[in-house]
């Protein structure tokens, strides 16, 4: 379980990015974060990702203190980050150093396999498209068996098409291990298509305004009228985030789920 | 080029895939190199012309068969052989002790913010001297043989490598070091696995500026009282008012430059084979 604890962060130009934060997420649990540009969602990750010092507060991870990366959370960036000295497989097992040639080029197989990549093993990571590449990336994140993986806008760079395929490689692997996943993005269906949770967050300074819980059966259909009917509420709610006077107490006079 | 590109192509670790593309702009390449030849070739061929017929008497500028004869002459008695090699271990031993400080201290000062503060201003302000300048001073350090030879050319590969390692490490991108922090590199493991690959090409490049100019310096170091060496046997053909051997020597010291250049691109391509770029750059 992920427990995040009063967790701040000021900046050291004064910006106050995130104030007093609570947040839990389930092991296995999918959760979205969606909001304004500017609400702190690339802070908090970097936080969890130990890449950046809190100014307050805790993380847990499973009762153990994140404070500098760990081995229990992987990393999904924007952009591929992909090492071009590296062949796409010796990429993908960059994280398995500790283990023979012989199992890494076992884990590293199954995973490019499981992305779509299994003949692009050999291949210099230039000459992969882009969403080839971010696919090897998913891989290179997922294939430590990370407990907690966190993903900052992962696909916005795609189109959608390739988006989609993105979404069902990335479930694929996390079928496997089933990790605890928290995704940043400003693609709210695609947030309603992946989490099993949606939370709204708000600017100035940076905390969460809503969640939504999302009930609806996998596989999901884009068009069904459940998966339709909470994109909207979440746009709608977005929308109400990003108002200057939005006030959770205003907000939560009009009848919609928790409320911080 | 193309002799020495097929070689390297085969032995990149890259896919059979990854060879295939590269096949056509190499194709088009020797056709650009044909066309480089042109010129000089042309020239050439009129100045000889111009000279048997006549036209001109060819005394300051002898024509491209006495020098191709007058460097004959100094091949078959072993003579060009001899001043070859002193000026290659004079340029060997100056770049190799000039790329390696070069290394060290680019690497200290572009890793540690308090190495650049201490060391940077000075060797900025010793840059900005002429290399030549200190040729009277390490006469009279190191003597008119050759450890003051050595020096000159070391300093002078000693700059371009330096600054371009300090510069290549100073940029190395932030973000690709976060994913090396992902995966709790250590300080060690860090260096050797995310930052030297990634300052390499840019090292690469900094070695060839360095050896470039160490073949300049040589020049200028075997003016400076030398028995042997190209350098001497330039001004040995000015004072004997032989404008052959003095071209000679100029061709001679062309080739050698290229090829050694092309052999530090040779051994250092496979460590580039990831790159897009540099497969048609000689
Ligand atoms: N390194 C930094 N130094 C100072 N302020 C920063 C830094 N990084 C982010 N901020 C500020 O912190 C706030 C939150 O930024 P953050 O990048 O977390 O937002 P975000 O929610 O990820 O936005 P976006 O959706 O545009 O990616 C912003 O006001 C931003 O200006
Ligand atoms: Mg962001």
């Amino acid at each position: 379980m992920l427990a995040i604890d009063q967790l701040s962060k000021t900046y050291a130009d004064g910006n106050q990015a995130l104030e007093r934060l609570n947040l839990t997420v389930g092991n296995g649990e999918i959760v979205a974060l969606v909001g304004g540009s500017g609400c702190g969602k690339t802070t908090l990750l970097r936080l969890i990702a130990g890449l950046d010092t809190a100014s307050g507060g805790a993380i847990r991870l499973d009762d153990q203190t994140i404070a500098g990366p760990s081995a229990d959370v992987g990393v999904i960036f924007q952009e591929p980050r992909l090492f071009p000295w590296l062949s796409v497989a010796d990429n993908v097992g960059f994280g398995l150093s500790h283990l023979s040639a012989f199992e890494r080029e076992g884990l590293v197989a199954n995973a490019l396999a499981r992305v779509g990549l299994a003949e692009h093993g050999p291949r210099w990571p230039r000459e992969l498209s882009g969403g080839q590449q971010q696919r090897a990336a998913i891989a290179r994140a997922l294939v430590t068996r990370p407990r907690l993986l966190i993903m900052d806008e992962p696909f916005s760079a795609l189109d959608p098409t390739t988006r989609q395929s993105l979404h069902r490689h990335l479930l694929s692997l996390w079928d496997e291990s089933r990790p605890t996943m928290l995704l940043v993005t400003h693609d709210v269906e695609e947030a309603v298509s992946l989490a099993d949770r949606i939370i709204v967050m708000q600017p100035n300074p940076g905390r969460l305004y809503e969640e939504f819980a999302n009930g609806i059966a996998r596989p999901r259909d884009r068009m069904g009228v459940a998966f339709e009917r909470l994109t909207r509420e979440i746009l709608k709610s977005l929308d109400q985030s990003l108002r200057p006077a939005a006030h959770a107490v205003a907000a939560a006079a009009e009848g919609q789920a928790a409320w911080w | 080029m193309s002799i020495i590109a097929d070689p390297a192509a085969g032995a990149s670790p890259a896919s059979p895939a990854a060879r295939e593309p590269a096949a056509r702009p190499r194709r088009r390449l020797s056709i650009g190199w044909g066309l480089g030849f042109a010129l000089p070739f042309a020239i050439a061929v009129a100045w000889e012309i111009a000279v048997r017929s006549g036209w001109a008497n060819g005394r300051l500028l002898p024509p491209p068969s006495r020098i191709g004869g007058t460097l004959w002459e100094l091949a078959e008695s072993g003579e060009l052989a001899m001043h070859a090699w002193a000026t290659l271990w004079r340029v060997a031993a100056g770049f190799g002790l000039g790329a390696a400080v070069g290394t060290i201290l680019g690497a200290a000062s572009g890793a540690n913010r308090t190495v650049r503060q201490l060391l940077d201003p000075t060797l900025q302000a010793l840059r900005a001297i002429p290399s030549i300048a200190w040729v009277p001073l390490f006469i009279l350090w190191l003597g008119i043989f050759e450890a003051s030879k050595v020096a000159l050319i070391a300093v002078g590969v000693f700059f371009p490598v330096y600054l371009g390692v300090a510069a290549a490490l100073a940029s190395v991108d932030r973000k690709i070091i976060e994913v090396g922090r992902v995966f709790r590199l250590s300080r060690l493991a860090m260096i050797r696995r995310v930052t030297l690959p990634a300052i390499l090409p840019a090292w690469i490049t900094a070695l060839r500026t360095g050896l470039g100019l160490g073949f300049m310096f040589v020049v200028a170091a075997e003016f400076m009282g030398a028995s042997e060496g190209l350098g001497y046997l330039l001004v040995d053909g000015q004072q004997l008012g032989r404008p052959d051997r003095i071209l000679a020597a100029i061709i001679a010291f062309a080739v050698l430059g290229k090829l050694a250049d092309g052999l530090l691109v040779l051994v250092t391509r496979p460590l580039l084979a990831w790159q897009d770029l540099g497969r048609d750059k000689l």
